[in-house]
């Protein structure tokens, strides 16, 4: 791929971003923000690739490290959204109101 | 096995439209967190195109190494896994920084290793995948540095007032010009082996930085702070994803950086300050010139757990404001617990939210959603602003500063200007608070000295129980 459109799909995604992200109510914007958090984590494919083709002993130390990192921050990331968006979810003695939210 | 690693990459045709997968993946399952009952299904669609992405990477020609790719897998899972069960609800913001600062020294590291690939490759390396890389780099060392001592801020372990060294600004200012001038010297060498003792010192240079530039911002402007790292640990993936020709990189990191821009825009301007103010004030260093400083004694009235409970038992409609303060006495359930004793007595209570309440955005939101409060009772302020005249009691805990009156009546104060929870608007307001002392603002709250105000001296997990055992005694 050539540079420009590498530039392309940046700032495509930039503008999706803001979209997307400007519709997140400020309740949610832990999560939000935790989940964001785990998804910038796929910098772990980039040591995946690093340390899958090298054949350098610092570069596989320095690679192993940073999958260990990109690994936490993306099973943390996800796991301790979930938790915290576990607590949003409607318990069931309120159905009522459930019903009522989801018809609107 | 030698070959670039910009050429490897995506390589076939299948292996890109997996990648385009896991990012769609990624941006559905973000937009399905716009709402409280879909988020918690956005979050594992999310997880699911992560799951994609890493299973391609590991499916591309030519990767081995199988031993270490697993040493690194389990132990990141593990840690990761066991951190987030662990962690308590009040200490999320210090948890979300954590997890930034590995991703920012993941980036870093992986620039420094492709960096060294590239060197041993002959040494040429074109400016379209060095000058990313160098980027990647600067960024993922500023992010990790600056995350963790924020999660040491956070945490207790470094202070949470500024701290201040003489000629801090300038010295800032002359690393990250020594950091360009370096990268510009390595970007000149790009076809002739450029130097990784250089290399080497900008990375360093880089994580100087990111102590530096965190350590003067007060705790109260973490979630300034952790919305701005965010960002840049976003920013700093999407760059090393255009070093490494790797779509899904590009779009995940470029999306996380627009969520972190977006919320470092709005806390700060939920505080009525620039982004600017925030990162280079150094607020709450001093008490703001003695304007409202200690000395004068103004009086107060003080009541304790009984009367608060009469006032709260007669009035019809009531509101809560929580703060940092609420976090840390860990008083959320207790508070909701207090709450629930009021409804059966056919008061109807409310919580204000601020949006800067807390150590990061929707902080608050989230501690309530723990102790099981449905998230329809939590206002934001410009909602419930306008209800404030006809509110009975408003119950601050553990908030200050974002309901201090002066930032609407004084124009000299500090937080001039910043949008408040306008308690003072209320019929009554009791304030739960342990003593006196000021905000992180550093000035003290004229709130406290309205006529209509009580203040309950008390930790605010306690006071909260005392009120609901008070209430069931009435």
């Amino acid at each position: 791929m050539d540079l420009l459109t590498k530039i392309t799909i940046l700032v495509l995604a930039a503008f999706v971003g803001f979209e997307v992200i400007s519709k997140v109510p400020t309740t949610l914007h832990t999560p939000l923000m935790s989940q964001t958090n785990a998804i910038h984590g796929i910098v772990l494919l980039g040591g995946l690739i690093v340390v899958g083709l090298s054949n350098d002993v610092l570069d596989e130390v320095i690679g192993t490290i940073a999958i260990a990192f990109g690994t936490i921050n993306v099973v943390g990331g996800f796991m301790v959204t979930d938790r915290m968006l576990g607590m949003f979810v409607r318990k069931p003695p309120k159905k009522d109101a459930a019903e009522k939210d989801s018809g609107s | 096995m030698s070959l670039p690693l910009a050429a490897l990459s995506p390589s076939s045709d299948v292996v890109k439209a997996l990648y385009i997968v896991a990012f769609s993946l990624f941006i559905y399952g973000i937009r399905q967190g716009t709402h409280p009952t879909t988020a918690k299904q956005g979050n594992l669609i999310a997880a699911g195109g992560m799951a994609v992405a890493v299973a391609t990477t590991l499916a591309l020609q030519g990767i081995g190494n199988w031993g270490l790719i697993a040493v690194g897998l389990a132990v990141g899972a593990t840690v990761g896994a066991v951190a987030s069960k662990r962690v308590q609800m009040t200490a999320m913001p210090q948890m979300v920084a954590l997890y930034n600062g590995v991703g920012g020294g993941a980036v870093a590291l992986i620039a420094w290793s492709e960096f060294r690939h590239d060197l041993a490759l002959g040494g040429s390396i074109p400016l379209d995948v060095f000058i990313p890389t160098l980027l990647s780099m600067v960024i993922g060392s500023i992010s990790f540095w600056g995350s963790n001592i924020a999660f040491g801020k956070l945490q207790g372990i470094v202070s949470g007032q500024p701290v201040k060294l003489p000629g801090q600004q300038v010295l800032n200012a002359l690393l990250l010009v020594g950091i360009v001038a370096a990268c510009i010297v390595l970007g000149i060498d790009h076809d002739s082996s450029p130097s990784q003792a250089l290399f080497i010192a900008v990375l360093i240079a880089a994580a100087l930085l990111g102590n530096l530039f965190v350590l003067p911002i007060g705790g109260a402007d973490m979630p300034v702070v952790i919305s701005l790292l965010n960002a840049f640990t976003g920013l700093s993936a999407a760059s090393a994803g255009i070093a490494l020709d790797n779509v899904a990189l590009i779009v995940a990191g470029t999306l996380v950086g627009s969520s972190g821009t977006i919320l470092t825009l709005e806390m700060a301007t939920a505080m009525n300050r620039s982004v600017a103010n925030v990162l280079f004030a150094g607020f709450g260093a001093l008490p703001a010139g003695g304007a409202a400083g200690g000395g004068e004694e103004r009086p107060v009235t003080s009541i304790g757990a009984q009367d608060a409970a009469i006032k709260l038992a007669y009035a019809d409609s009531v509101v809560i404001v929580p703060g940092y303060g609420m976090a840390v006495a860990q008083a959320q359930h207790a508070v909701k617990e207090l709450a629930t004793a009021l409804e059966k007595r056919g008061v109807e209570v409310n919580y204000a939210i601020h949006p800067v309440a807390g150590r990061m955005p929707g902080h608050m939101n989230v501690l309530l959603a723990e102790a099981d409060v449905p998230y329809e009772k939590l206002r934001e302020m410009e909602d419930i602003n306008p209800e404030m005249p006809q509110t009975d009691v408003a119950v601050v805990i553990g908030a200050n500063d974002v309901t201090n009156p002066a930032a609407k009546n004084d124009a000299s104060s500090p937080i001039a200007g910043m949008p408040i929870i306008e308690v003072s608007e209320a019929h009554q307001v009791i304030v739960i608070k342990r003593s006196l002392s000021p905000g992180f603002a550093g000035i003290d709250n004229d709130l406290f000295y309205e006529p209509n105000t009580s203040m309950l001296f008390a930790d605010a997990k306690q006071a909260a129980a005392d009120i609901a055992g008070e209430l069931a005694d009435l």
